[in-house]
């Protein structure tokens, strides 16, 4: 037998054929991959699709009338979720107006102004471990805070109280999202501006946040997805869970009004006994499904808008 | 007078006066500095110190050293830069060149933790004084980087963008950016696409683009960065013809790893080289700085000539 010496030898054997089983781990690893993203997906496709059967016979015959109509007591055929879409919008506002401006300009100090001080570094640790409170538990700050102890702004259990609770909740990561977008604006850019004589206002104006922008939008609109899809905290600050009139208020009254949301509809509508309050849950989480990902495809079309070309 | 006027047609020499005119003219000479218009953010002729250096001479270098933190980066640097010149600085990498250039237009400041001591004054005024406000500065020390960094903007705001910031008006914005770019050897590659992205340039042009921008805003000089150590040789012999064109008006100093770039363009260099303590801490100091005819035929110490004839590094 002779023995291969030279690198042609070598080549011209066996040495490049593919083998069999050479790479086990790869080929497992990829199809564990792909079965996570199967179970993934394939899970929220089957809550969807029960869903959307459970609620069916509102969604196919009683659409409108569910979509327009106000709470009642009498019948699940009479009941709409109309009130909870209006409420869940308003709190989304509220929500909207105290938590984005908070937290852009936190995570701006943060970034831009208190660096990578020590202060800046316990701060954004605990806004961190924030976001991982139990919502519940900004509920029974909403309440001791935005109910009780300003009670003179907020008009107790009301809109306001209730956007500023979710305001509180989604907080965190508004300015989480929006530091990591402020943090990879790249240091040429800020460069560039200081170069030519711009001060850091202009820097951070004309330069930064516009960088930062679309990513900034993208964590907002999110989060406020995030709040709309909350119950057990406005359950706590005073949505209603029964009826509930307008009445002749106006848009504004509305906002320090009894108010109710989509999510504590949902559970309201779960917890009534008989099978036909049950269609209404399906049905109404199926629109508040709807809702949600309209506002994250809002979310995408903004980031799209605003996103640099170049 | 119109400070447009005074930001496009002043000779740095009537600015420099302004802040050099020392001691006896400070105080008088509060209307000749709000005549400087755009330049008149703070009242320079308060922070007048020192001597009224040699004529031509535009930064004077005392005994700069520079710390990161408690780590000295440079050491006891002293060098005079010379009006309408080419200083290039050289060295291996870690020496502290880019550390010094940064010092002319106070960036290091930009930098967490960094400190400079010494004294760089600049037409006899100590920048780094309490005083000397960093944005005056890099006004008139303009700075083009190493890797070509335009805004996201199109063409024409990357070079209207510090002209805006220095108050130049509207109608006179044009102007200032076809000079610019002119001045740049660019105008006539991008004047018919003005208004698109600054992104869609070549590399050579957007290092070309930057050269520009910082031109701009009418600086006295301007520092560069390794500005073609991203380049091609093409482009890059085009940034080394610019060079020498700007020096005209500019005064430049340049930080380039390219020895023959050094050798071509410059009309003194300054060799760093770096030395590691006993702690490994590695700290850069100026060994030799001298004519470049000189630094390249006749280098006066060991360690320039081993350099340059790449013996090391």
């Amino acid at each position: 037998m002779s023995v291969l010496t030279t690198p042609a030898d070598i080549a011209t054997s066996h040495a490049l054929r593919r083998r069999p089983g050479a790479d086990v781990a790869g080929a497992v690893f990829k199809w564990l991959l792909i079965g996570a993203t199967v179970f993934a997906t394939g899970f929220l496709a089957v809550l969807l699709a029960v869903m959307i059967v459970d609620g069916w016979d509102v969604l196919s015959g009683n659409l409108w009338h569910f979509l327009t109509h106000g709470f009642s007591q009498r019948s699940a055929a009479e009941a709409g979720v109309w009130q909870g879409i209006i409420g869940s919008l308003q709190v989304a506002l509220v929500t909207g107006v105290f938590a984005v401006p908070i937290g852009v300009a936190t995570a701006i100090y943060l970034v831009e102004y208190a660096q990578d001080s020590r202060f800046a570094r316990i701060v954004e640790l605990n806004i961190r471990n924030l976001a991982g409170v139990p919502s519940i538990v900004y509920g029974l700050l909403g309440l001791a805070v935005f109910v009780q102890t300003i009670h003179g702004f907020t008009q107790g259990k009301t809109v306001i109280a209730g956007g500023m609770t979710l305001a509180a909740m989604v907080l965190p990561i508004i300015v989480i999202t929006s530091v990591e977008a402020l943090k990879a604006v790249p240091s040429s850019l800020r460069e560039a501006a200081y170069g030519v004589g711009a001060t850091k206002w202009e820097v951070l104006s004309r330069q930064v946040l516009p960088a930062a922008l679309s990513t900034i939008l993208t964590g907002t609109v999110l989060a406020l997805a995030r709040a709309l899809g909350e119950a057990a905290p406005l359950i706590l600050v005073g949505a209603a869970t029964g009826f509930l009139s307008f009445g002749d208020a106006n848009m504004l009254e509305t906002f320090t009004g009894p108010y109710t949301a989509l999510p504590v509809q949902i559970f309201n509508f779960a917890r009534l006994p008989g099978a036909d309050w049950g269609v209404n849950a399906a049905a109404a989480s199926v629109v508040i499904l709807v809702l949600v990902l309209a506002v994250n495809g809002l979310a995408i079309y903004l980031r799209n808008r605003f996103e640099k070309q170049w | 007078m119109n400070p447009e006027k005074a930001l496009m047609t002043q000779e740095p020499d009537a600015r420099a006066s302004d802040v050099s005119d020392a001691p006896d003219a400070t105080a008088s000479d509060v209307p000749a500095t709000a005549a400087t218009g755009v330049h008149a953010r703070i009242d320079v002729s308060g922070v007048v110190s020192g001597q009224r250096p040699e004529a031509g001479t535009v930064f004077e270098c005392a005994e700069v050293d520079v710390y990161y933190g408690d780590f000295r980066a440079l050491r006891d640097v002293s060098l005079d830069v010379a009006e309408h010149g080419v200083t290039a600085l050289i060295g291996p990498s870690g020496c502290g060149k880019s550390t010094f250039l940064r010092c002319f237009n106070r960036m290091n400041d930009l930098i967490e933790g960094a400190r400079v001591e010494g004294t760089v004054n600049y037409y006899g005024v100590d920048l780094y004084q309490d005083e000397v406000d960093p944005v005056e500065v890099r006004r008139r020390v303009g700075m083009v980087f190493q890797k070509p960094n335009p805004f996201p903007k199109s063409i024409y705001d990357n070079i209207a963008y510090g002209p805006r910031l220095a108050g130049v008006k509207r109608s006179a914005l044009d102007d200032v950016v076809e000079g610019s770019l002119t001045r740049a050897a660019l105008w006539d590659e991008v004047k018919d696409r003005l208004k698109m992205s600054a992104y869609g340039l070549s590399g050579g042009q957007q290092q070309r683009l930057c050269i520009a921008r910082a031109i701009a805003v009418q600086p006295d000089v301007v520092l560069m960065d390794e500005p073609c150590s991203a380049l091609d040789p093409i482009a890059t012999g085009r940034i080394e013809e610019l060079i020498a064109e700007l020096k005209t008006e500019y005064t430049i100093i340049i930080v380039t790893h390219n020895m023959q770039q050094a050798a071509r363009i410059s009309d003194m260099t300054a060799f760093f080289s770096v030395q590691a303590n006993e702690m490994g801490h590695r700290t850069g100091e100026l060994v030799e700085y001298a004519p470049t005819s000189l630094i390249f035929t006749n280098p006066d110490d060991p360690r320039t000539e081993a350099y340059i004839t790449g013996r090391v590094g």
